[in-house]
């Protein structure tokens, strides 16, 4: 049984995903402030379609996600990121 | 008690070199005349907007930064609020990073320009 276990050849190889430790960016390099007034820098939080990523995904911590999130509707308001919108990156 | 805020406001594309720079004054004079003071003072120029607002899809970007009263602003924005001109403002209170923030990119902007 475990000698045929062996047999079965995937068609490709199980790519495991190799966990890589997320960290909070903010408190990495000790940003205290997110500034609402360039788009390039908030622009790593959002996905192709304008999206605000989730933290799952971006890893911060709850405290800086809020504040991300307030700056990047406050730049929304302002034009300078578009509400929605395709292939932005 | 005067608290620093930063102000940001769009002027139409529309208006001439002049009345661009007529309404940036009316908008300074407001602030020194009601006791505040002006700390730093942008003009982003003319940007192309991510959206279009009022059929427009470019404007005039002004940022201006100034401790004022906090009963001032209540008539700041009326007054946003009352010139055509202006088709988008946000006014936004400076806490102590922020402050520190704003400092800090104003020294690093000069660095750049004499560089």
């Amino acid at each position: 049984m475990a000698q045929n276990q062996s047999e079965i050849r995937y068609l490709t190889p199980p790519s495991v995903e190799i966990k890589k430790k997320k960290y909070c960016r903010f408190k990495k390099n000790k940003i205290k402030y997110v500034d609402y007034k360039d788009p390039e820098f908030l622009k790593k939080f959002l996905n192709e379609q304008g999206k605000i990523l989730p933290r799952r995904l971006t890893g911060t911590s709850l405290k800086y996600q809020r504040k991300v999130a307030q700056a990047i509707k406050r730049a929304r308001h302002l034009a300078l990121l578009p509400y929605v919108t395709d292939l932005m990156k | 008690m005067l608290n620093s805020y930063e102000t940001v406001f769009i002027l139409t594309p529309v208006l001439s070199d002049v009345q661009m720079k007529e309404t940036v004054e009316k908008f300074r004079n407001m602030i020194l005349e009601s006791g505040g003071e002006i700390v730093n003072d942008e003009n982003w120029g003319l940007r192309k907007l991510a959206y279009p607002i009022q059929k427009k899809s470019t404007g005039f970007y002004n940022l201006l930064e100034f401790k004022a009263e906090p009963s001032f602003i209540e008539k700041l924005e009326v007054m946003y609020r009352r010139d055509e001109r202006v088709i988008r403002f946000l006014t936004f209170k400076l806490d102590k990073y922020a402050l520190q923030y704003s400092e800090k990119r104003r020294t690093n902007k000069k660095e750049k320009k004499e560089n």
